[in-house]
Parts: C-alpha cells; sequence; structure tokens
C-alpha cells in the first residue's frame, strides 16, 4: 500500500493542521494531570478577573477557568472521535456494499441515505437525545447515526469507480475470493478519500459535539466541558469575556486543526494519486 | 535549426515558425526547442511524432497559445507578415478563429454541452464577422455545414453536441474551422477518437475543404499511416525537436533519420506481412532529456558525436534531417515470406463458440455467433467500434451481463458467467486488457501482483515464487528490477508487458487481447506484437481483438470480421485481406487501406 | 449575460412546437420518490418520539410522576395500544396537520409551528439571499484569479470560516459588534411578534451574519472549483482558440456550465442552514422553527417536536426535489434524454468539501 505519508509534511497548511491538532489532543490529554484545581473547585469570586496567578480569570461560579479548560476537553474529543470512528467504519462497510451488490440493493441503500439525509444532522441527534437523555455513548451513537449515510455516498460512489478499473476484473477473472478482492484490491484504493472524509466529519463532530454541550443536552453540570463553559459563562462576556472566550478558542483551534489537516491530505492525494480513481472532490 | 526550403515554385511561404520554444513553467525544461518549418499557400504539412513529443503544443504555439503549466519562451510564427508571439492579445483574437483556425483532438469534449450547434456557428460570426447581415450569415452557415458534409437544414443546427455522433461532432468542429474561410487550418489529431471508416471519410472532408479554400493546413498526428496520403509534406518531432522533414513520398521511400527509418519499420502494412521491428526503450519526459541528440539512447547508430546536438543537415530536394549519422537508402523491409500457420483443418478446435448471443438492455449487440479457435493460431477479431468485437471477447472470459449460448473449450461446456468456472477452467484462459494503467492495481508493485497469481495456481513457497516471477518477467522481456516497482513508475509499453505477465505466469492456452495496443505509441506497439508472435511460436492461441486492419495482416493466422454483432466473413488472413468478398470488410480495408496505396 | 444577447441569433431558432417534454416520466418517478421519502420520514420521527424504548408519558411527567399519573397519561396519548395503530392514527392526524395540542402551552402545535416558521423562513431567504449572488460572484472572481495571492489568502480566510462552528462564529460576532468593541447591534434578537422581521432589520442583522459565515465558505468553494474545471475543459481551450475574449468564455462558456453543480449546492446549503439555525437561533434567542425546538425539546413537548421535525425534513426533501428538476431542466443532455439519471452520490461529493452545522 502506498499513502502519502513520505510527502505529507511538505504541505504548510498540513504541517500547521497536524501542528493544531497535536497541540489541542495534548492539551486535552494532559490537562486534567497539570490542572491546578479540581474542575468543581470553587476558588474564587464569580467572573473574578484574570491576575497574574489566575490566567483566565474565574466563571460564574468562581470556578479557575483554567483549571475547567485544561479538564475539559476531554470528553468532546474522545466523543468526536469515537463517533467519526464509528460512522467511518459503519458507512464505508454499507458504501462497500452498495457499491458491489445489485441495482435494486443499491438504489435502496441510496434512498436510505436520502431519507436520513433529510434530517439536519443537529436535529436527527437532538431528537434522539431529547428521548432518550444524554448518555455519552448514545450521543456518540446518534452522531455517528447521522454521519453515516455521507460516509455510504461517499464510499458508495468511490468503490464504483474503482470497481469499474480493469484491474479488479482481472482480479474476478483469476478467481480471487471476494474478501481478497475487497481487502487487497479495493479498500487500498478508496482508503484515502475515506481517511480524507474521515477528517472532515471530526471537524462536524466538534461542531456538533460542542453545539450539543452548548445547548445543553452534553455534559451535565459540574463537570467541566468546554462547549458547556462556553454556555455557562456566555452571560458574562461583558464582564470577564475569557471565561467564554478560552473554550471558543481552543474548540476553533481545534476543529481549525482536523480540518486543515483533512484538506491537506485531499489535496496531496488529488496530486499523487489522481489516476486510480480516488480523487475526492474538495476543491 | 531547419532552415528553409527552396523547392517548387517560388512562392512567399504563408507560414514561417524560427526557432521556437515552448518551456514548462517552474522547471527548467523545454516542451519544444528550435521548430522551425515551413508552410506554401493552400500546402498540407504533416506534424508527426509519438506521445509526449510535442506536437499538440506546437499547433498550439501557432495560434499563440500555451496551454496550463506552459509558456511559450522564443521563436517567431509569422502568419503572412504578422509574427503571432508578439501580437497584442486583442490582434491575437481577431487572428484566432477568423485567420488560423484550430480542429481540436476529442470532438466529444470540444463541444460546449450547453449549447446548440447552431449557437456555437452563431458564437464565431458574432465574434469575428459583426456586420454580416442575417442573410449572409444563413447563406455562409449553409454553405460550411454542406461543405463538411452535415445537414445543413435548421433542425440539425437545433441539436445540443450529444446528440450527434462522434463523426457529426468533428464535422462540427470542422465546420466552425473553415466558417471564416481562414488562410491557415491547425488540425491537431482530429481523427484519432473515431473509428476506422468514419476517420477516412473525415479526412477525405479536410482534404477537399483545404484543396477547394486554398487554405494551408498543419495536420498533427501520432500516425504515419493517416497522414501518409492526406499530406505533401512530413515534419517528424521527437523528443520536442524536429528530426526530418521531407515531401511525403521522399520520406516514405528514403527516411534518413533512424528514428524515422524506426517508426516506419515498426508501422504494420496491410497489404504485406512482415515483422514490426520495434524501436527499443521509450522517450524521455521533457525534464528527463539530457544533453546531446535526443534519439541517442534508442539509436542503433550512436558515436560519441552523438553527445552534442546534432547539427540540421540539408539533404537536397527540401529533404532535411537532424543527425550525426544520416542513414541513406531505402527503407529495406524484410517482408515474411512464410505465411501465416498452415491451415487447421480437421483437427478439433482448442475453443468453440455456439450461438453466442448478447444483448445491452434492448438492443441486441451479438447474434448467433459462431466461433473456432484452433490450437497455435492466431484469430484476429476485427470490426468497427459497436460491431460487438469486444462483447464476444467478454463473453468468452463470462464476463458478459446478459449472455446466451455454448461455450466449449477442449469440447467441455465452460460457465458463461465467470463465476461458474473452476480454478483449473479459469488458469487456460487469460485475458489482457486494452488500457494497461488501469489494468494494474495502482497500490501493489508488479512483484506482488505477478507473486499473487503465481501463487494462487500453483503451490509455490516464497522462493520459488520470486524465481517464478523473474521468469516471466524475462520472458516479456522486462528486467528483474521491475518486480519493485509501482505500475505508475513504468511506461504504457512496460505496463502492458507486465498486463501480459501477469496472464502468462497462468501458463494458459488461450489469450484474448482485446485491442492492447490501441493505447501505446507505434514503436512500443511492434515490440508487444512481435512478443505475442514469439507467444505463439511456443504454442499459445491468441485471440486477437482490433479495429487495425495493418496490424491484423503482421500477427493474424486468421480474421473474422465482425458487423452489428454478426459474423460477416471468415478465413485465412491473407487471401481474406487481398480479396474481401463482403461490402463490409471491404469498405474497412478501403478505409484503412488508403494509407499505403502505393 | 454578454453582448451576445443582443444580436439576435438568427440560426438558433427556438420556436420548436410544444411537445410532451421526454423527461416528464422522469418528474413524476422522481415525484413518487420524494413522496415515498416523505412517508419514511414520518416512520422515523413517529419511532423517535414514541416508539423507542423510552416511555414518552414517563419522559414527558418527569421521573418524580407517581405510576398512576403516568398510566393516565399514557392513555390519554393512546400510547396503549399497539404501535402500528398508534402510528396509523398519528399519521392520519398528521395528514390532516393535527398534531395535536402542545403539552407545554396548551395551543395547537401547529400553530405554534405557523408563528415560528415565518420567522425563520424570513432569516432563511435572507441568508440565501445574501450567500447566493455573494458566493457566486467571489468562487467566479476567485477561479479567474486562480492560485493568485488574492485567491490564497480568501481561500485560506474560507477554511477558517468553514471549520468554525456556528455558536463559536455568533459568540464572536457578540463580542465584536454588541458588547465591548463596537455596540452598534443588539446581541439577541427580541422581535416584536406583531410586526414583521423584515421591519425590525437590527435584529435580524448578526443572525443573518452568522449563518452567511457559515455557509458562504463551501457555497464559494464549489462556484470557485466548478469554474476552474470548466475553464480547463476541453470546450473552453476550443472556444478560446477561436478567438473568443477571455469575459465572453467565462460569462457564456464558463459559469453556466458552473452553475449546475451549484444548484445542487444551495440545495444541500439548505439542510444545514435548518441545523445550523438552531443553535443560531438560541444563541440570538430568534424566535424561529429552531429555538422553538429547542424549547420543545426541554419541556418534553412531543407534538411540537414532531411538528418541527417532520415540516423541517419535508422541506430538505422538497429543496432536493426542486434543485433535481432544476438541475435537468439546464442540463440539455438530461433535459433530451428520455430516462435522466442523475448520479445519486454526487450531492454526498459535494458534501465533503462543504461545512457541517
Amino acid at each position: 500500500m502506498r499513502l502519502p505519508f513520505p510527502t505529507l509534511p511538505r504541505e504548510r497548511q498540513l504541517r500547521l493542521g497536524l501542528a493544531l491538532l497535536l497541540g489541542v489532543l495534548l492539551f486535552a490529554l494532559a490537562g486534567p494531570v497539570m490542572a491546578p484545581h479540581a474542575q468543581d473547585a470553587l476558588v474564587g469570586q464569580p467572573y473574578g478577573a484574570p491576575s497574574d496567578t489566575v490566567w483566565l480569570g474565574y466563571d460564574y461560579l468562581g470556578r479557575d477557568v483554567v483549571s475547567r479548560l485544561l479538564h475539559g476537553g476531554w470528553t468532546v474529543l474522545w466523543m468526536s472521535l469515537a463517533s467519526a470512528l464509528a460512522a467511518l467504519v459503519v458507512g464505508a462497510a454499507i458504501g462497500i456494499l452498495a457499491g458491489f451488490a445489485g441495482r435494486r440493493t443499491d438504489q435502496a441503500i441510496v434512498w436510505g441515505t436520502d431519507v436520513l439525509l433529510a434530517f439536519p444532522d443537529l436535529i436527527l441527534v437532538l431528537l434522539v437525545v431529547s428521548m432518550l437523555g444524554r448518555e455519552p455513548g448514545l450521543i456518540v451513537l446518534t452522531v455517528a447515526i447521522a454521519f453515516v449515510p455521507g460516509v455510504v455516498r461517499l464510499a458508495r460512489g468511490v468503490t464504483m469507480g474503482v470497481a469499474r478499473l480493469e484491474f479488479v476484473e482481472a482480479a474476478r477473472l483469476l478467481g480471487y475470493p471476494a474478501t481478497r478482492i475487497l481487502f487487497r484490491e479495493i479498500l487500498p484504493n478508496i482508503a484515502t478519500p475515506l481517511l480524507v472524509h474521515f477528517g472532515i466529519m471530526l471537524t462536524w463532530a466538534i461542531s456538533m459535539l460542542a453545539g450539543l454541550s452548548f445547548l445543553g443536552y452534553g455534559v451535565a453540570p459540574p463537570t467541566a466541558d468546554w462547549g458547556l463553559m462556553i454556555n455557562e459563562n456566555r452571560a458574562g462576556l461583558v464582564l470577564q469575556p475569557w471565561a467564554a472566550l478560552a473554550p471558543v478558542v481552543l474548540i476553533g483551534l481545534f476543529a481549525l486543526g482536523a480540518n486543515l489537516v483533512a484538506e491537506g491530505v485531499s489535496r496531496l492525494n488529488a496530486r499523487i494519486g489522481a489516476a486510480t480513481g480516488g480523487k475526492t472532490n474538495a476543491g | 535549426m531547419p532552415a528553409e526550403f527552396a523547392i517548387g515554385p517560388a512562392s512567399a511561404p504563408l507560414l514561417r515558425v524560427e526557432g521556437l520554444r515552448v518551456s514548462l513553467t517552474g522547471a527548467r525544461a523545454d516542451i519544444v526547442s528550435d521548430i522551425g518549418f515551413t508552410l506554401r499557400p493552400g500546402e498540407i504539412v504533416g506534424l508527426v511524432g509519438e506521445s509526449g513529443s510535442g506536437k499538440s503544443t506546437i499547433a498550439a504555439a501557432l495560434l499563440g497559445h500555451a496551454r496550463k503549466g506552459a509558456v511559450i519562451t522564443g521563436g517567431r510564427v509569422i502568419l503572412d507578415d504578422l509574427d503571432i508571439l508578439s501580437a497584442e492579445a486583442s490582434a491575437l483574437r481577431d487572428l484566432r478563429g477568423a485567420r488560423v483556425a484550430h480542429v481540436p483532438q476529442d470532438p466529444g469534449a470540444a463541444l460546449n454541452p450547453m449549447l446548440r450547434i447552431g449557437a456555437h456557428l452563431d458564437e464565431v460570426l458574432d465574434v469575428h464577422a459583426p456586420g454580416m447581415t442575417p442573410d449572409q450569415r444563413v447563406e455562409r452557415v449553409v454553405a460550411v455545414m454542406a461543405d463538411v458534409g452535415l445537414p445543413p437544414d435548421p433542425a440539425f443546427r437545433q441539436r445540443f453536441p450529444h446528440q450527434l455522433s462522434g463523426g457529426q461532432q468533428q464535422r462540427v468542429l470542422l465546420a466552425l474551422a473553415f466558417l471564416l474561410r481562414p488562410r491557415l487550418v491547425v488540425l491537431d489529431e482530429p481523427t484519432t477518437a473515431l473509428d476506422v471508416v468514419t476517420k477516412a471519410q473525415v479526412l477525405e472532408t479536410v482534404r477537399h475543404l483545404c484543396r477547394r479554400q486554398g487554405a494551408g493546413a498543419l495536420y498533427v498526428s501520432h500516425d504515419l499511416s493517416v497522414v501518409r496520403d492526406l499530406v505533401d509534406r512530413l515534419v517528424v518531432l521527437y523528443a520536442g525537436r524536429v528530426v526530418e522533414t521531407a515531401a511525403s513520398h521522399t520520406l516514405f521511400a528514403e527516411p534518413r533519420h533512424p528514428y524515422t527509418r524506426g517508426l516506419l519499420a515498426a508501422m504494420p502494412d496491410i497489404a504485406v506481412r512482415r515483422h514490426l521491428l520495434a524501436v527499443p526503450g521509450h522517450a524521455a519526459a521533457p525534464a528527463a532529456r539530457g544533453e546531446g541528440c535526443p534519439f541517442r539512447s534508442r539509436c542503433a547508430v550512436t558515436t560519441d558525436r552523438c553527445l552534442d546536438l546534432p547539427p540540421w543537415q540539408e539533404q537536397g530536394r527540401g529533404h532535411g534531417v537532424a543527425c550525426h549519422h544520416p542513414v541513406s537508402g531505402s527503407l529495406a523491409v524484410a517482408v515474411e515470406q512464410t505465411g501465416p500457420a498452415a491451415g487447421t483443418g480437421g483437427r478439433e478446435p482448442l475453443l468453440s463458440v455456439r450461438g453466442a448471443t448478447a444483448r445491452y438492455g434492448k438492443q441486441v449487440v451479438l447474434s448467433g455467433v459462431d466461433l473456432d479457435l484452433h490450437a497455435g493460431e492466431c484469430t484476429a477479431l476485427v470490426g468497427a467500434s459497436g460491431s460487438g468485437k469486444t462483447t464476444l471477447a467478454r463473453a468468452i472470459m463470462g464476463l458478459g451481463e446478459d449472455v446466451a449460448g455454448t461455450l466449449l473449450l477442449d469440447g467441455v461446456a465452460q460457465g458463461l458467467r465467470e463465476g461458474l468456472r473452476g480454478t483449473a477452467q479459469r488458469r487456460r484462459i487469460q485475458y489482457i486488457f486494452q488500457n494497461p494503467s488501469r489494468a494494474l492495481n495502482p497500490r501493489q508493485k508488479v512483484g506482488d501482483i505477478l507473486g499473487a497469481v503465481a501463487r494462487h495456481f500453483l503451490p509455490l513457497d516464497r522462493g520459488q515464487t520470486a524465481a517464478c516471477v523473474a521468469a516471466t518477467l524475462a520472458k516479456v522481456a522486462l528486467p528483474a528490477s521491475a518486480a519493485d516497482r509501482f505500475p505508475a513508475e513504468l511506461s504504457g509499453g512496460e505496463q502492458q508487458r507486465v498486463a501480459i505477465a501477469r496472464a502468462l505466469i497462468c501458463e494458459p492456452d488461450l489469450l484474448i487481447c482485446d485491442e492492447i495496443t490501441s493505447a501505446l505509441d507505434v514503436s512500443v506497439q511492434a515490440a508487444i506484437v512481435e512478443l505475442l508472435r514469439g507467444l505463439q511460436q511456443e504454442g499459445l492461441t491468441l485471440l486477437f481483438v482490433t479495429h487495425d486492419l495493418a496490424l491484423v495482416r503482421s500477427i493474424a493466422d486468421r480474421v473474422v470480421v465482425l458487423n452489428a454483432g454478426a459474423i460477416v466473413e471468415q478465413g485465412a488472413a491473407g487471401p481474406l485481406l487481398d480479396c474481401p468478398h463482403h461490402p463490409y470488410t471491404r469498405s474497412l480495408i478501403a478505409a484503412s487501406g488508403r494509407a499505403v496505396a502505393s | 449575460m454578454t453582448a451576445s444577447d443582443s444580436t439576435a441569433p438568427v440560426l438558433t431558432d427556438t420556436r420548436a412546437a410544444w411537445s410532451v417534454p421526454a423527461w416528464l416520466p422522469w418528474l413524476l418517478r422522481r415525484l413518487l420518490v420524494g413522496l415515498a421519502t416523505v412517508f419514511a420520514i414520518t416512520i422515523i420521527v413517529f419511532a423517535a418520539t414514541q416508539a423507542l424504548p423510552s416511555d414518552p408519558a414517563r419522559v414527558i411527567l418527569g421521573p418524580e410522576a407517581t405510576e398512576q399519573a403516568v398510566a393516565v397519561l399514557r392513555g390519554q396519548l393512546g400510547l396503549d395500544r399497539p404501535l402500528p395503530i398508534q402510528y396509523a392514527h398519528w399519521l392520519g392526524d398528521a395528514l390532516r396537520l393535527d398534531f395535536g395540542r402542545s403539552l407545554d402551552s396548551d395551543v395547537e402545535a401547529v400553530a405554534i409551528v405557523r408563528d415560528r416558521f415565518g420567522n425563520s423562513l424570513v432569516l432563511m431567504l435572507l441568508v440565501l439571499a445574501v450567500t447566493v449572488p455573494l458566493s457566486l460572484l467571489l468562487g467566479v472572481a476567485l477561479a479567474v484569479r486562480r492560485d493568485s495571492r488574492l485567491d490564497r489568502i480568501a481561500m485560506a480566510g474560507l477554511i477558517l470560516f468553514k471549520a468554525l462552528p456556528g455558536f463559536i462564529l455568533a459568540i464572536g460576532l457578540i463580542l465584536i459588534f454588541a458588547t465591548n468593541i463596537l455596540p452598534v447591534l443588539p446581541a439577541v434578537s427580541l422581535l416584536d411578534p406583531q410586526r414583521s422581521p423584515l421591519a425590525q432589520p437590527s435584529y435580524l442583522v448578526l443572525p443573518t451574519v452568522t449563518l452567511v459565515l457559515s455557509i458562504l465558505p463551501f457555497l464559494v468553494r464549489l462556484v470557485r472549483a466548478g469554474v476552474i474545471e470548466v475553464l480547463e475543459a476541453d470546450y473552453v481551450a476550443a472556444a478560446r482558440l477561436r478567438g473568443l475574449s477571455e469575459r465572453r468564455l467565462l460569462w457564456r462558456h464558463a459559469v453556466p456550465n458552473a452553475l449546475v453543480p451549484t444548484v445542487q449546492g444551495i440545495a444541500m446549503t439548505a439542510r444545514v442552514l435548518l441545523g445550523g439555525a438552531v443553535i443560531v437561533e438560541v444563541v440570538f434567542s430568534y424566535p424561529g422553527l429552531g429555538s422553538a425546538l429547542n424549547s420543545a425539546i426541554e419541556m418534553r413537548d412531543i407534538p411540537v417536536i414532531q411538528a418541527i421535525t417532520l415540516l423541517q425534513a419535508a422541506l430538505v426533501v422538497l429543496v432536493n426535489l426542486v434543485a433535481d428538476i432544476a438541475t435537468v431542466l439546464l442540463t440539455p443532455r438530461l433535459r433530451t434524454a428520455a430516462r435522466p439519471t442523475l448520479k445519486p452520490g454526487s450531492r454526498a461529493a459535494w458534501k465533503l468539501s462543504g461545512g457541517g452545522t
């Protein structure tokens, strides 16, 4: 398998994206260890101003903003990764199946994605979360379901593109088993567009999960969470802007990093593997 | 630099190209350099070169245009008295389409899908002849439509490009080019996408129009046989440089440059069966061309002097060549004395097809075809596009969608769908696809592709597999190091060799070749054809699907002619090509025979 | 578009006799598929709200309610009947636009939807009215200047806006225009329900700008990519060598061809907009469908939830239908074909370059 990794860090945007993504990841992972206070410790005045020791001041209840930032990245991080990954695996499986199946199965699957795609992503998630509750696993699952139709469409399209090529036909003629054709002939040739889409879904998932927290359907207080922090401290934007602005910046950087990486990879791929049918439309 | 020709009447040249150079932007590489030739009024000049030689680049430069990624860096293109390369943008616009017209390559892609045919024509008149009255416009359009052989009625002009056939689309492009009676027409491989009969008709139209309107024409082509009868003079291009120019008949009779000679020796000839001599290797990409003679690495007569760029040498009578060692004398073509393989009467066929029918939707593609392939023979399956030849070949492989009939291999019935066939059956028949770059998995190394096939059919360990792969690569004349390459790192000819190796490693009895050389240059095609002939000598049976009758003469023992899904004629190759009985066969041969009428 | 339209096209006779268009059977089939999609959507909405392994009555009344109270409500809601019968009744009512009374405010759910729908529609149309011409203009301008400094800077900026979640954009805008820095606009949209939202423009500015910024990158990039692709097409190269001016090539050849994917792209933004509007309406307290849905969910107001989600999904189906018809009518190859086939995967491919919520 030949992936564009040897040349990967040469694209400037890609490098920036990777740096952002890794930086935010590191911040969220190492944060809980480095936080000076517990996430729910009341240590100052509500909306207390920043000082030399308390860099970002206090939030609406008087909790240390830095500590809550360090604690609050973990949820959006793992949940966005998990939902994007789940959507990728399930969607790719269904999409590849549709790409290979007969006309009727294919049409049924495409129509099914049409039905799901009629719901705006967030509405679909809200619909389920409002009825079943806000367990993180459930949220991940519903976000993944909202993303699946997109992956199915993409995987189906690229699979059909590759399956049309003669080397797949040659493999069939040689009598290779279906699994071999799938994993050795098809999958390596559709992997890059799917990976790019994974990056884009990651951006969407970050948006959506932070948005859910912001609306109050995510992590329950008093747990620290970036999206939730924005909502909690929104009213004090005039008094103590950092309490809301700091998580805004972190979510923004995270989403931007994921987006830059996805775009960079897709551009590299367009330059390297255009001939293989692994072209994506991320122009 | 090729100097001017002093031949014929001393009419002033219509077009003079001097020292033209087009480079890649960014890289310090020339796509073409030092291009010079002239073209007199009413003259048709052929610009011939293989893929990557820069012929389309030159064609565009004659209109002052360079495609994206390229830039014209030097030289002069003088039409009458105007230097096109230093013309203002607005002067250039006035010139293009009016005094110099361009006919592009792929007719299907060269017309705007949103505009009707009439709107295309209208637009040219809008831009270049705004003063024309409506009556004059209609008159002009009707005239040009008739000239190019299209129905002149308004209903036809109401059609959209996709509602026309490929030949009609190309005729529309010709109409657009000849609409304003240009002084010069640049035709960039206008017939490549057309089948052989349509191609001949379009060429006839081009010739007729140029003569009638007295326009000079530059006809760009990769195929010497296409231009042979059309053009007055030929300019042969290699790796971005002019290597030889001569009057058409002189060039075919006494080529002087080793490359031109190689090209002609590699060309199959419909009139005689002969070995095709390949030019070894392939042309380098612009950035990889070294110093000295560009043909040096592939040339048989190269010496130390070839490390310097060869000077342009006039050989008299307008014949010029850029070579340190021009070869003299006519090209001796080794005509094969032995005819095709002997008759096959009485023997059981290796493969028989009986009553094969195939449908595509409601359309019948094959209707009751019977075909016998005898062991050790090469059978050519010929026909124009849409005749059903590829459908038949695929049906034999079990790749048909809606196929009925019987298929017997050594008298044993075979499943009509490949899914019904066992491993042993699959091994015996192998298929080579038309486009080698699509036939090899771009993510697997050549060694892995071949090794997997070997292990699939034979119980081999790692070492035996490697040995088997190396031996098969040697059989198709590829170095063992090719095993470590990805397909994209190989040239088109090398890729096709790998595809053949993938078939050979199965040790098949029958090899089906579906237009396998149509994506390759002539000099590379010859090597593939000779490779197949060698394999046939070793006992392999071949079914060679092609539209190229000249190629058939060189390779086939038997010919089967297919038209509209039915066999119209079949028989031994020589007699059938020499005196065809069926009118369809005759039209095919007439269309491709034009190239060699001597 | 250009001077060409003023000179009468003498050779293209447009007086073609009217006949039954070839694509009519396609249209009928497409309408049926659209209806089937809406039907499937009703099943999903019903399933999500009434058939999931949660008890709507319990959800509505909360964990503190007595079993008895829950049982009474179950009876009122008809939850003790078999699911197919419940669905049939529900669908029959829904078809008559009767979703029952809001559990929260005891007015007809449909009445709430009707009130809020107008406000949302004004916002959506305003956003589209700004975004579509702007993205066409920007997209074409960038395509013409592709790979220039301006193009690179603009593309980098668009990536930034594309990546940022809508509510983050909203908060940024509030911070800049409604609080400390430049307090010129209201931070919340306290619309007077008696007057049209259009008569109260200051409340519309920030929500509109937020939504415009969140969908503009997608459309600009789509138009830009489309125009570039067409500008590099063979037929444009051929037309250039016929001496046509760059302006004419752009407006007569490139833009009309690039418009077709743009139509599908605009349809896709409808879906993104409806989702994005929820958060934006909540941030700005804009009294639209999105904020109504949000409060209905908070209150477990099932009839209102059903009415709004159903309406939104049906709207998306309708928009896609219109876009498909427009695509067929705009594309000669499809318009003249007996069985136009729109590539079903194409919309997803465009989605790739678009933004999420």
